[in-house]
């Protein structure tokens, strides 16, 4: 005894301006995550809501959903670790259910970043760092991941191109995900071009194809114990390995420029646990937040050595055919990235593919899965190995 | 009746927008003022920190002296941004950066007056005040 299972997955559609309340949309997910698992609001003793609360209006989300998911009279509450969210709420329900305290917990990530007008979103941009220290410079997500971006390629000379394959990698996947925020093919050529708008500069070397886009959605796992899972659930997966990290949030605190150092140490743990190493992973999701990010994430999780990491993009090997399948639902650059909603749709892709539930996504009967989950420019991070 | 009290908010003059106005290391303003960019040293283990800190987490110490920030740094990572959040428009184009000078780290802007083909990686620069046209007051890198 003493193994923990996910025995239920959900997600809404990721989308642009959804057209309901966050209690609306929390329902999506909670609901397919729900009947996936064919429980009713009873089986759930505790439930964790994950977000960045920087997109709400309403204050303390988690009270508000319980009583719209039905959740009351049991305990919940709020986990926040930007976009790793939802990542970082599995391993709370792991502990919870581990310890004994409950047997089955819900994990609810969501965000409506579209809650909050244009205007305000740009604004809170620039407060997405240290805003003692870094924000009077006038600083973007897209501008750190690009310091990133330029020294991985002035080191390793990965170029602008390999970068874009990765968006035609995502690209190609989203088009099987119904779920997608982005449907469209994009080919390597409109980078090139300076007529089209995915070529357009945002801050070098990153170009606009090279970020993901605000989303809403939401996403839910249902956690149970190893006799509850036996019980009630035909196709549990386990949790074999949990990692989590984090960082100097000021970037004068670092000393890699050329991966993420919370990943490398998130995998290290998540791999120990869990008795694996890389070569064992059948199927993996990663944090492409932006298209060096995936590559970022092949070397600190040691699908590539480091520094050869754009080799598996350019030989196509983390394609659905290669040695490592990589972001088969499109990632968060097609799929759409409603922060505290991300991890958890990552999860429950690695969960389908795991239960050979993945439909047109479904890679070949994978037996372990990875997920690498990121919360801002490196500053948490978490590593989830499951298996069958 | 009541005497108003004085908020020592000196910090709101950091940067073209600062967030911040309260802090216990306000002494950065009126260093930048005499244009010194300046970190903190813990007075009892000796920690050097940049940004400047008023604790030190080695030794719970708050007891701190300022330490000017000279010589050459060596440019570890930088982007040019072509889009910038609110409030920060009219200061497009321009590059964020780190600087490693061994012991501690800078972050900030390179000097606009830098050409982009000057600009690599591993160069020696140093960090100097700069004054905005608003009056506010940073630091950039220059060539060294």
């Amino acid at each position: 005894m003493g193994k923990i299972a996910i025995i239920g997955v959900g997600q809404s559609a990721f989308v642009r301006g959804y057209p309901g309340s966050i209690r609306e949309l929390a329902f999506e997910g909670f609901k397919e995550a729900m009947q996936d698992a064919q429980l009713s609001v009873q089986d759930i003793d505790a439930s964790i809501i994950c977000s960045a609360p920087e997109y709400d209006k309403q204050r303390s989300p988690s009270g508000v959903f319980a009583e719209y998911l039905g959740l009351t009279p049991q305990p919940t509450f709020y986990l926040e670790s930007l976009c790793s969210s939802t990542s970082m709420g599995l391993r709370m329900a792991y502990s919870l259910v581990k310890s004994g305290l409950h047997e089955v917990v819900a994990v609810l990530g969501f965000q409506k970043m579209s809650e909050i007008s244009s205007a305000e979103s740009q604004e809170r941009m620039g407060r997405g760092a240290d805003i003692q220290w870094e924000s009077p410079f006038g600083t973007m997500m897209p501008a750190y991941y690009a310091m990133f971006a330029k020294a991985h390629m002035e080191k390793y000379g990965t170029t602008l191109d390999d970068l874009a394959l990765v968006r035609v990698k995502s690209a190609t996947y989203s088009q099987l995900n119904e779920k997608a925020l982005f449907r469209k093919p994009v080919a390597l050529e409109m980078f090139s071009d300076p007529e089209h708008f995915m070529s357009g500069p945002v801050a070098s070397p990153l170009r606009v194809g090279d970020c993901c886009a605000n989303a809403d959605g939401s996403s839910c796992l249902i956690v149970a114990s190893e006799e509850k899972a036996k019980a009630l659930s035909k196709k549990p997966v386990w949790i074999l390995g949990l990692g989590a990290a984090s960082a100097s949030v000021n970037m004068s605190g670092r000393d890699l420029f050329t991966g993420l150092a919370v990943a490398r140490q998130a995998a290290d743990q998540a791999y120990k646990m869990a008795g694996v190493s890389p070569k064992d992973v059948d199927v993996a999701e990663v944090h492409d937040c932006f298209t060096v990010s995936e590559i970022l994430a092949y070397e600190d999780l040691g699908f590539a050595k480091t520094g050869e990491g754009k080799d598996l993009i350019t030989g196509k090997e983390t394609y659905k055919e290669g040695s490592i399948p990589v972001n088969m639902d499109g990632g968060l650059l097609s799929k759409g990235h409603p922060i505290g909603a991300t991890g958890g749709s990552q999860i429950r892709t690695i969960v389908l593919e795991l239960r050979g539930e993945a439909g047109e996504m479904q890679v070949k009967d994978p037996e372990i899965g990875l997920v690498h989950n990121i919360g801002g420019v490196g500053l948490y991070g978490a590593v989830t190995i499951l298996g069958r | 009746m009541s005497k108003k009290k004085e908020i020592d908010d000196r910090f709101k003059k950091f940067g073209t927008v600062s967030y911040t106005s309260l802090t216990k290391v306000n002494d950065f303003i009126d260093h930048l003022e005499e244009g010194k960019v300046m970190g903190t040293r813990c007075v009892d283990c000796g920690t050097v920190f940049f940004p400047p800190r008023a604790d030190c987490f080695k030794c719970f110490s708050s007891s701190i002296e300022w330490f000017e920030v000279s010589g050459k740094g060596k440019l570890e990572a930088y982007s040019k941004l072509t889009y910038a959040p609110v409030g920060f428009e009219d200061d497009l184009p321009y590059c964020i950066a780190v600087l490693e000078y061994g012991d501690f780290k800078v972050f900030g802007r390179i000097a606009s007056n830098v050409p982009d083909e000057e600009i690599k990686l591993g160069m020696d620069m140093k960090t100097v005040v700069n004054k905005l046209p608003s009056g506010q007051l940073n630091y950039v890198f220059e060539k060294a």
